[in-house]
C-alpha cells in the first residue's frame, strides 16, 4: 500500500513518455488502459486502507497475550473457517446397496448343497464280524468258536464269576441306568465307592469317574487348557486326545511318535521363544500304551525333560491299567516313577478292567476343578451302577490276583517270539505291550493298499484258521501319521496252544497273502 | 418368554452384587494371607484364579443342594444319603443315614429307572450271556447279535431306515457333527440348545451361527442372510447348512416348533439336526416323540438324534437316518470306530424297554404308561399354575421349572423340600442365565396321583416360605373371574 504512490507515479511517467513521445493511436489505448489501471490501483488501495483502518479500529494498539492483534489475523481465521469446513464435509463414499429382498431370494434359489453324505463306495459297506457270545478268548463268530485276538481283555475279566455276580447284585437293586446326571441326584453310591477305590489302587488324592472312555480325554484336556497355552503332544495319540487339543484352542506342537529327541527339541524351541511361564500352562501329552501302535512312552526320560523346561505332564494310561508293572498300577510303577509327578492321569475302564467309562485321577485341585468344569461329566448321565461295581470288583479280583500280570507277560512273549518270523510283516510294537502291532515290511504306497492287504489277511484268518485279529481302522477326521496295522490284543487267559496256534495260523495265511506282494 | 417381575430383578441384582463383593474381599484377604502352595516355582497355577472365581465364592455355599448321593434305585421314592461338612461346606463327608423322599429330580419319564419285572431278568440273562462289556470297538470284535438286533429295533421304533447306536449320548453328538459338517459348511443351531450339540458344533469347525430360542422368524432372517453373503471374508457360497434343534429343551420344558422350522429348511434347502434327548419315549401317542405329537412326517427330518438314558432307563445314543447316511457313518465316525460298544446288558434293557412300550410284550403296560405321563404332566402344571407359581413349558411336556430368580432362594428352596422328603433339582448358573435361576421338577409315569397330591402340598408349603409365588395375584384374578362368570 505505501509503494501504491510510486507505482502511480512510475505508471503516470511511463504514460506521459509514451503520450509525449509518440502520439500514435495503440499508445493512446495503452495509455488509457494505464490510467485505467492507475485509477483502479488508487481505489482498490483507498479501499484496503479503509478495510484496515476498520478492522485495526476496534483492536488498535491491543496486545492479547503480548500478541498484537494486526489486520491479518482476519486473514488467518478465515482461512481456518474455511479449513474446519472442508474437515467436516464427509468424505466421499459410494453409497451402499444392501441387497434388496428378489436379490436375496435369487440367490436363496441358485444355492445348491453338497449331499449330507458322499457316495458310498465299496469299501464302504463292508461289516464287521458279528459275535454270537461274550468277547473271551473263545468266542463264536458266525457259528465257529474262534480264538479271540479282537478284544482287549488284557486280564481275562470277561466272563470271570466274581464280575458277574457283583454285577448282576447291582442290577437288581438298582436297575440298569441311573436317570440324571452326577449333579441331580445321578450320584448314586458305588460311583463314590468307586472313585475312592481307583483313587486307593493308584495311590492318588481323589479321583473322578466319566460314563464313557472316549469322552474321558477330550472332556479333561479343555478343563485345563484355555486358549493360548502351549501343549506339546506325539504324533501317534488317538482320536479323543486330538478332539480335546482341538476343542480347546491352545497352540498345539506335535512331536515325532515315541522320540524323546524330537520332544526335547521341540520343548527347547518353545522355552527358547516364550519367556513368560507366570501365566502361561504348558502340557505334554502322551500315552503309556499307544492305541495306534503298541509303543511304551519313555516315562522316567519324559519326567526329566518335564522337571527340566517346568512342563505339566498328561499321561493317558487305558491300555496299561492292569498290564504294566509288577502289581498292575502301570506305566508309573513299570518306570519306578512316583505317581504324584504326573499332573493328570486318566484311562478308560473298557481295556483291562473290563466294563465300560473311564476315570481321572489326580491331585485333589485337578479333580474338584472337573467336577464343575468338565463338560463330559457335568452335562451327561452318570456311569451305569452296575459297571462302577464291575470295576470295583475288576480291581479287587486284580490285587488278589497279582500273577495275572505276570501271566500276561508270559503270552505276550511266546506270541513274540512265535511271530517274529512271519514274512512280509514285522512287529512294530514294544516287547512288553500287550497290543502287539503286525505292520507290513514293505508299502504297497497308499493308505488304502494296505488297508486292502492287510483286511484281506484278516478275513482270511478268520474263516480259514480261526483266528479272530484285526486291522487298526482309521476314521476320515482322524489326524494321525501313523502306518495302519494288524493289531492283537493278548490276553492273560489265552492258554499257551492257542497263542502257537495263532502264530502258525498267522504265518499260513501271511505267506499265502503277502507272496505276490513281496516279489513284487 | 420369561418376564421378570421388576421389583424382582431389582433384588436379584441386589443379590448377585453383594456376593460379588463378598467374594472379591475375600479373595483379597486370601492373596494377602496364604501363598497357594500347589503351584511350584516356576509353573503357572494348574487353575486360574479367575477361572474359579464363580466356583469357589458362590457355588461352594451352596454345594450341599448339588451332586446328593443315592443309596437306591432312582425310582420315584429313593434313598437320599445324608451329608455333614466340618469346613463351612468345602468338603462333604456322607454319613450312614439315609432319608426316604419322592423323587422329582431323575429323568426317569417311563419309569422304566430301577428294576422292572420284565427287564431286568432279561439284562440279566445278557449280562451271563455277553459279559458286561465286549471291551471292544463296533468295527473290531464288538459287534454282537444284541447290537444288530438293537439298531433294527430303534430304527423301527423311531420310524427311519437305519439306525446306529453308540455307548454314550454326550459323545453322539460330539463325534458325529464333526463327521458330517467341516470347513466350509454353516451350522445355525438354536440359542438353548445342550452343551453336547455346542461342543460337537465347535469341534467340527464350521462356523456357527445362533437363532433366538424357537424362532422360525428369526432362523428364516438368519438363513436368508447367510446364503446371500456366503462364508465370511472370501464371500464363497457355503457347502452346507445344518440346522440344529431339539426335541423338548430341558431348561425351558417347551417343545420346538418343528412343522414351521422344516417349512423353512426345505424352502432354503438346509438339512436339519433334531435331538431328541428327553423327548423319544416321553411324549406322542405312542412314544414316538415330537414328531408324532407335533404331526411331522419322520422322512422330513434328515437326521434324528437320542438317547436312552432318559425314558428308556439304560445309557447310550442313537442316531436314526437313511441307510447312505448310516453306512457312512459306520464307516467314518470315531465314536464307532474307536470307543467300546455299548454294554450288551444296557443293550438288551433299551431292547427290552421299546418292547414294552410298544405292547410287543402281550401286555398293555406301554399304552398305560404313556397316558400316565400324560395325565401326569397336566394335572401337575396346572395345579402348580393355580398356586400361583411362575411355570414355564407347554402342556404334555413332562418338565416344568418353577421360576426362582433370587441366588438366596435356590438354597432355601432345595433344603426346606429335602426336610420334608421331597427331592428337587435346583438349576442355576451356568446352565441357565444368571438371573433366571429355577427349580426344575420331572415327571414320571410311575408317580401316583397320591405322590403328586403330596408333592403340591410340600411345594405349595415350602413356595409361602420361600416367597415364589409371583403370579399369586394373577391366579386369585383368575379365580375371581370364573367365580363371577360362573
Amino acid at each position: 500500500m505505501d509503494c501504491s504512490p510510486v507505482k502511480t507515479a512510475i505508471l503516470g511517467g511511463w504514460a506521459k513518455h509514451k503520450l509525449n513521445s509518440t502520439p500514435d493511436p495503440s499508445v493512446c489505448v495503452v495509455a488509457l488502459q494505464v490510467a485505467m489501471e492507475s485509477a483502479a490501483l488508487n481505489f482498490v488501495n483507498t479501499t484496503l486502507n479503509w478495510v484496515t483502518l476498520a478492522l485495526d479500529a476496534p483492536a488498535a494498539r491491543a496486545v492479547v497475550f503480548g500478541v498484537h492483534i494486526g489486520g491479518h489475523l482476519f486473514v488467518e481465521v478465515l482461512l481456518l473457517v474455511v479449513i474446519l469446513f472442508l474437515l467436516s464435509q464427509k468424505s466421499y463414499k459410494p453409497p451402499k446397496r444392501p441387497l434388496t429382498k428378489k436379490e436375496i431370494d435369487e440367490l436363496c434359489d441358485e444355492w445348491v448343497p453338497e449331499s449330507l453324505t458322499p457316495p458310498i463306495t465299496e469299501e464302504m459297506q463292508s461289516e464287521p464280524p458279528v459275535l454270537e457270545s461274550a468277547a473271551g478268548p473263545h468266542a463264536i463268530v458266525n457259528g465257529k468258536e474262534v480264538v479271540n485276538f479282537a478284544s482287549a481283555n488284557y486280564l481275562g475279566f470277561i466272563g470271570h464269576e466274581k464280575l458277574r455276580d457283583s454285577c448282576t447284585f447291582a442290577l437288581e437293586k438298582y436297575g440298569v441306568g441311573s436317570c440324571g446326571p452326577r449333579g441331580f441326584y445321578g450320584t448314586i453310591d458305588v460311583h463314590l465307592d468307586c472313585e475312592a477305590k481307583i483313587a486307593n489302587f493308584l495311590g492318588t488324592t481323589d479321583s473322578i469317574l466319566y460314563s464313557y472312555g472316549l469322552s474321558t480325554m477330550f472332556s479333561a484336556i479343555p478343563c485345563f487348557c484355555k486358549k493360548g497355552d502351549i501343549i506339546v503332544v506325539d504324533e501317534g495319540v488317538h482320536w479323543g486326545i486330538q478332539n480335546g487339543l482341538y476343542l480347546s484352542r491352545s497352540t498345539i506342537v506335535y512331536f515325532k511318535h515315541n522320540d524323546m529327541e524330537s520332544l526335547e527339541k521341540t520343548l527347547e524351541k518353545i522355552t527358547a521363544k516364550n519367556q513368560r511361564a507366570k501365566k502361561l500352562r504348558r502340557y505334554i501329552v502322551v500315552e503309556a500304551v499307544y492305541q495306534n501302535s503298541g509303543q511304551i512312552a519313555p516315562l522316567d526320560k519324559i519326567i526329566k525333560l518335564k522337571e527340566k523346561y517346568r512342563f505339566r505332564v498328561l499321561l493317558d494310561e487305558s491300555n496299561s491299567i492292569g498290564v504294566l508293572g509288577h502289581s498292575g498300577r502301570g506305566l508309573t510303577e513299570y518306570c519306578r516313577v512316583p505317581i504324584e509327578k504326573i499332573d493328570i492321569v486318566t484311562a478308560s475302564m473298557g481295556h483291562a478292567l473290563a466294563t465300560e467309562g473311564g476315570f481321572c485321577t489326580g491331585s485333589a485341585r485337578v479333580i474338584d476343578h472337573q467336577r464343575l468344569s468338565s463338560s463330559g461329566y457335568v452335562f451327561s448321565a452318570s456311569l451305569p451302577p452296575y459297571l462302577a461295581s464291575a470295576a470295583i470288583t475288576a480291581i479287587d479280583v486284580l490285587e488278589q490276583n497279582p500273577d495275572l500280570t505276570s501271566k500276561l507277560k508270559e503270552n505276550i512273549a511266546i506270541l513274540w517270539k512265535g511271530l517274529s518270523d512271519v514274512q512280509g510283516l514285522s512287529i512294530a510294537s514294544n516287547p512288553e505291550s500287550p497290543i502287539v502291532f503286525l505292520r507290513l515290511e514293505k508299502s504297497t504306497g497308499s493308505v488304502k493298499g494296505d488297508l486292502q492287504l492287510l483286511e484281506d489277511l484278516a478275513n482270511r484268518a478268520l474263516k480259514e484258521a480261526s483266528v479272530f485279529v484285526v486291522v487298526s481302522k482309521r476314521s476320515t477326521v482322524d489326524k494321525c501319521p501313523l502306518p495302519v496295522g494288524i493289531r492283537m490284543f493278548v490276553s492273560a487267559a489265552h492258554s499257551e496252544c492257542d497263542l502257537l496256534k495263532a502264530c502258525s495260523s498267522l504265518k499260513k495265511v501271511a505267506g499265502v497273502v503277502l507272496k505276490d506282494h513281496i516279489c513284487a | 418368554m420369561i418376564a421378570i417381575p421388576y421389583l424382582t430383578a431389582l433384588t436379584t441384582h441386589f443379590s448377585y452384587g453383594l456376593l460379588f463383593v463378598f467374594g472379591h474381599v475375600r479373595d483379597f484377604f486370601r492373596k494377602l494371607m496364604f501363598f497357594t502352595n500347589d503351584n511350584l516355582q516356576g509353573y503357572a497355577p494348574i487353575c486360574l484364579g479367575a477361572e474359579d472365581f464363580y466356583i469357589r465364592r458362590l457355588y461352594l455355599r451352596i454345594q450341599d443342594c448339588f451332586g446328593r448321593p443315592i443309596a437306591s434305585a432312582p425310582d420315584v421314592w429313593f434313598d437320599v444319603v445324608e451329608r455333614y461338612s466340618n469346613d463351612n461346606n468345602k468338603t462333604l463327608k456322607r454319613t450312614g443315614n439315609i432319608s426316604r423322599c419322592l423323587n422329582l429330580g431323575s429323568y426317569n419319564y417311563l419309569g422304566f429307572g430301577g428294576a422292572d419285572e420284565y427287564c431286568t431278568p432279561r439284562a440279566i440273562e445278557s449280562l451271563k450271556r455277553f459279559s458286561p462289556s465286549t471291551c471292544s470297538s463296533r468295527v473290531d470284535g464288538g459287534t454282537t447279535l444284541l447290537h444288530n438286533e438293537l439298531e433294527e429295533c430303534v430304527a423301527r421304533f423311531v420310524r427311519k431306515p437305519a439306525a446306529i447306536v453308540f455307548g454314550m449320548g454326550y459323545v453322539t453328538n460330539s463325534a458325529i457333527l464333526p463327521v458330517l459338517i467341516g470347513k466350509g459348511g454353516l451350522i445355525v443351531s438354536d440359542s438353548l440348545n445342550h452343551n453336547s450339540a455346542i461342543n460337537g458344533a465347535r469341534g467340527s469347525g464350521a462356523i456357527i451361527r445362533v437363532f433366538q430360542h424357537n424362532s422360525p422368524d428369526h432362523l428364516e432372517e438368519v438363513l436368508r442372510e447367510q446364503i446371500a453373503e456366503g462364508q465370511p471374508r472370501t464371500h464363497r457360497p457355503w457347502k452346507k447348512i445344518l440346522v440344529i434343534v431339539e426335541g423338548i429343551y430341558s431348561m425351558e420344558g417347551d417343545f420346538c416348533k418343528l412343522p414351521d422350522i422344516i417349512a423353512i429348511c426345505k424352502k432354503y434347502k438346509a438339512y436339519i439336526y433334531l435331538d431328541e434327548a428327553h423327548s423319544i419315549g416321553a411324549v406322542g401317542k405312542t412314544g414316538r416323540g415330537v414328531c408324532e405329537l407335533l404331526g411331522v412326517d419322520t422322512a422330513d427330518v434328515d437326521i434324528m438324534m437320542g438317547t436312552f438314558s432318559k425314558s428308556f432307563g439304560s445309557c447310550g445314543g442313537y442316531i436314526a437316518g437313511s441307510k447312505e447316511l448310516i453306512q457312512y457313518l459306520k464307516y467314518t465316525c470315531p465314536a464307532h470306530l474307536y470307543a467300546t460298544s455299548i454294554s450288551p446288558p444296557a443293550a438288551q434293557q433299551i431292547i427290552s424297554s421299546i418292547k414294552v412300550i410298544l405292547g410287543e410284550n402281550g401286555s398293555n403296560r406301554g399304552v398305560e404308561k404313556l397316558s400316565q405321563i400324560r395325565e401326569n404332566s397336566n394335572f401337575f402344571r396346572s395345579e402348580l399354575i393355580k398356586m400361583g407359581f411362575e411355570v414355564l413349558g407347554d402342556s404334555d411336556s413332562p418338565i416344568m421349572p418353577i421360576m426362582l430368580y433370587n441366588p438366596a432362594k435356590i438354597p432355601a428352596f432345595s433344603r426346606e423340600c429335602l426336610k420334608k422328603n421331597v427331592a428337587v433339582v435346583m438349576v442355576a448358573f451356568p446352565a441357565t442365565p444368571l438371573l433366571l435361576a429355577r427349580a426344575r421338577m420331572c415327571i414320571s409315569a410311575s408317580h401316583t396321583k397320591e405322590d403328586l397330591i403330596k408333592a403340591l402340598e410340600v411345594i405349595s408349603q415350602v413356595g409361602d416360605l420361600v416367597g415364589i409365588k409371583y403370579l399369586l395375584g394373577e391366579a386369585d384374578k383368575q379365580q375371581q373371574e370364573r367365580m363371577k362368570l360362573e
